[in-house]
């Protein structure tokens, strides 16, 4: 198997990503986003579920789920393309957990996995809690205990949870880590909202004291599941962090055109000139390793690993970078709550560290290319 | 069947069938002198004979100057060096010692030349029998070249030249220069008049070369100083006064945005093509000891070759993605970046290698103990070259934040 030279985009995907940025453009244009996530309503829910449903209605929580379970049975590269358009628009909504929650579905391959997968396909927001209070997503860094076919303990840093309609937990048993899904209004469940920088999702820990779960992947398999999907995970985080940062970088060109001092649009200087192009360098590197990465899940499973550590790695650094300079370059505007690039910026920020940052992600490909240390 | 052969034109395909068993049985054997990273730092005769040998045999078997009309001495083929090129690279075969000729001079002369001037000079540029130099920068005019001072005075149907041309690779062996020079001192841009200069023949007689030496110790670019030496009209490119016009194809070409496809050849040969870079350092790491400890162990060693590989790959993957026009957003975004990036690659690539070696990281080339023969110290000196030459990095970052960006001008 071989990637084509196209990526695998399609004019089908190209399709259905065009019609996404026009949909985000028209329905969530930044002022309308901002005031969403950023006006001053306390208690407000920061994100817009009559949207969500319409995103649902068009078919895009099923973009990746197979036809048998009723969904559109697309390749990979189309849950990444409309995942890098959720970046571009900074959307609130549960899509990327939704999109990842399918991967590890996919990977699970069982009659209890096709019938969430069909609660996907049907437009239901499913959010992966697999991470453990250490950070980790494989081993034994799991606060969730499995007994009699119940859940008890916490489950950590899990994205979009207040939007979820079901989890998909990591939960520890006497033969080791299981997945697990969890109905969000299962009794015995609840949710405690940590306070995120981040304005344009939500995150939460969950307790759980013996709530009902349906067993996806047995005690003592959940790693090689994880593992399974990993690639697909790493990449629909570079495709949020792509889409944003390409954001950052047209409006700060945009200001930098607009805005005049010392009697000079400020993109002139050089000191501001420059590093905009780095950014831009920094940028397609990170959007040719990211559908590199998407189309190596569809056609070359062998190298998505390597293929998606380095997306992540380019995408984390790209979106710091980027992030920065566009904050900087706005001068004292860029500073305050009203300019819209806090938003993406504070995005940036939470994305960079979910299923590992950067440097995390060179670590691995250093193990790839040299062996562990001392080897 | 790869990518590229799949898309070929029956015309293509059997060219490319011509290609392979020629060069299956053709490579020439290993040079019996060390030669240089590049073509720009070829320093003896020796060297430049084995890759002359190289250059004419692939043009006589029709592999240089494929596109060319076979007036000019081309093989009159279409989108045919394309095809030569992919061959050549995948071989082992050594690179073209005459770049500048081939790689801007030729497409210049074809662009703007006079029917007879093509016909004169053409044939023994693809072959390689006359070698070609640029004659652009001067000590006063390097990034802003349209301030080039040195003058030609039109006497009747002649042109005398006066001046001082620095930084010139290959005139030591070149038989003609590409000359931008001063016709008209009260206008900067439309000042400019464009000639082809035989100087192997005026040498002594006008035209004064002097090599000068490089950070690295080689030589490979010169001086050189004319001193009332007098070329026909006919050597003329264009019109008198469009020089800058023409000097934009030689750039558009230099930096590899030309139209015409350049004839190109090696890669493979020490295993510097894509992945080839970092699998030299990754082997290198595990040979070196740096500070008592294994290279390969150093958790900044092993972060920076991680570095690199994405930077390197990504670089790779972008002229990839460059050809799938719904995946780049400006049609220029990409491949603008190709010169910067691949310099800028190259200097880290060299920079790594000499610290992945510590102590040893300065033996130099002359040192039989160096890691790969030297190989790291002279890639890194070398590649300022390449950082420096066709529009430094900075003037790139310009270019790309005015073309594509559409940030206000520099100038
Ligand atoms: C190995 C090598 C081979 C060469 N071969 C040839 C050849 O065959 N023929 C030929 O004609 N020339 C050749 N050159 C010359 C080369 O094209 C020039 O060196 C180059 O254009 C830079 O000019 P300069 O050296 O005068 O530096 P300068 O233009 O003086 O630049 C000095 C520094 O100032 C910076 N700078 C200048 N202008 C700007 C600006 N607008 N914005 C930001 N920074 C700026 C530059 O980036 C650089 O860092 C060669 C050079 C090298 C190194």
């Amino acid at each position: 198997m071989s990637i084509p030279s196209n990526f695998g985009f399609g004019e089908e995907e190209q399709t259905l990503r065009d019609a996404a940025r026009k949909f985000l453009a028209e329905q969530l244009p930044t002022d309308r986003l901002h005031r969403l996530v950023a006006g001053h309503q306390a208690g407000s829910p920061r994100w817009d579920p009559a949207l969500w449903e319409q995103m649902a209605a068009l078919g895009w929580t099923g973009v990746g789920v197979p036809e048998r379970c009723g969904g559109v049975g697309m390749p990979f590269v189309a849950a990444v393309a409309l995942a890098e358009e959720a970046g571009r628009a900074a959307l609130p909504s549960p899509l990327i957990g939704t999109l990842q929650s399918s991967a590890l579905l996919a990977a699970c391959g069982n009659a209890e996995a096709d019938a969430v997968l069909t609660q996907i396909a049907s437009g239901k927001a499913v959010a992966p809690g697999i991470t453990g209070p250490r950070g980790g997503w494989r081993g034994q860094d799991c606060a969730l205990e499995v007994q009699g076919g119940c859940l008890s303990g916490t489950a950590h840093w899990v994205q979009d949870a207040a939007k979820a309609d079901v989890f998909l937990l990591k939960a520890r048993g006497s033969a080791g880590t299981g997945l697990y899904a969890v109905q969000a209004d299962a009794p015995g469940l609840s949710l405690q909202p940590d306070a995120i920088v981040d304005l344009s999702r939500d995150q939460a820990r969950l307790s759980l004291a013996s709530v009902p779960a349906v067993e996806l992947a047995a005690p003592g398999t959940a790693d090689s599941v994880i593992a399974a999907a990993e690639p697909a995970l790493f990449t629909l985080v570079s495709a949020d962090l792509c889409g944003a940062a390409e954001w950052l970088l047209q409006t700060t060109v945009e200001y930098a055109r607009v805005r005049q001092q010392f009697d000079r649009q400020i993109g002139f200087f050089q000191a501001v000139k420059h590093p905009l192009v780095d950014v831009m360098i920094a940028i397609d590197s990170a959007r040719s390793h990211l559908y590199n990465a998407a189309s190596a899940v569809d056609h070359d499973p062998a190298v998505s690993l390597r293929a998606a550590h380095m997306a992540k790695s380019a995408a984390a650094e790209a979106a710091r970078f980027g992030a920065s300079r566009a904050v900087q370059f706005h001068g004292g505007i860029g500073f305050t709550w009203e300019c819209y690039v806090q938003v993406y910026f504070k995005r940036q920020l939470h994305n960079e560290a979910l299923y590992g940052d950067a440097a995390w992600h060179r670590a691995r490909l250093a193990e790839m290319l040299l062996g562990p240390v001392g080897a | 069947m790869s990518d590229s052969a799949r898309k070929d034109s029956p015309e293509q395909s059997a060219f490319r069938e011509h290609c392979r068993s020629w060069i299956a049985a053709n490579l020439p054997p290993p040079s019996p002198v060390r030669l240089p990273q590049s073509a720009l730092e070829i320093m003896t005769r020796e060297q430049l004979d084995y890759l002359c040998a190289w250059q004419k045999a692939a043009y006589d078997a029709g592999l240089v100057g494929c596109d060319y009309p076979v007036d000019c001495g081309g093989g009159g083929r279409t989108d045919c060096q394309r095809v030569a090129n992919e061959e050549m690279q995948r071989s082992a075969a050594p690179y073209f010692p005459n770049i500048i000729g081939l790689g801007m001079a030729a497409p210049t002369v074809f662009y703007h030349g006079s029917d007879a001037l093509k016909r004169q000079v053409l044939p023994a540029l693809l072959s390689g029998e006359e070698i070609w130099c640029q004659g652009f920068s001067e000590p006063g005019a390097g990034s802003d070249l349209a301030s080039v001072q040195t003058f030609a005075e039109r006497r009747g149907d002649r042109w005398v030249i006066n001046g001082h041309k620095v930084w010139t690779s290959l005139a030591h062996f070149a038989s003609w220069m590409i000359l931008l020079a001063r016709t008209d001192k009260s206008s900067k841009y439309d000042g400019l008049s464009y000639f082809v200069v035989p100087i192997r023949a005026a040498l002594g007689k006008g035209v004064t070369v002097r090599p000068l030496i490089k950070m690295t110790g080689e030589t490979g670019f010169n001086e050189v100083i004319f001193e009332d030496l007098e070329i026909d009209d006919a050597l003329r490119l264009d019109e008198v006064g469009k020089g800058w016009t023409v000097a934009m194809t030689t750039l558009a070409h230099e930096r590899g945005a030309g139209i015409l496809v350049t004839p190109q050849s090696g890669g493979s040969r020490r295993g510097d093509g894509d992945a080839g870079l970092v699998s030299a350092l990754v082997e290198l790491a595990r040979q070196s000891w740096r500070n008592g400890q294994c290279a390969a162990d150093d958790p900044v060693i092993r972060d920076r070759l991680a570095q690199l590989l994405v930077r390197e790959e990504g670089f790779r993957l972008n002229l990839k993605r460059a050809r799938v026009a719904g995946l780049t957003d400006h049609p220029m975004r990409l491949m603008l970046q190709y010169k910067l990036l691949m310099s800028e690659v190259a200097q880290e690539a060299g920079r790594l290698g000499m610290d992945i070696a510590g102590n040893a990281g300065s033996l130099y080339v002359s040192d039989p103990a160096a890691p790969q023969a030297g190989r790291w110290p002279l890639a890194y000196m070398n590649s300022f070259g390449f950082t420096i030459a066709a529009g430094t990095s900075e003037v790139q970052r310009n270019i790309l934040g005015e073309r594509v960006l559409g940030l206000a001008k520099t100038k």
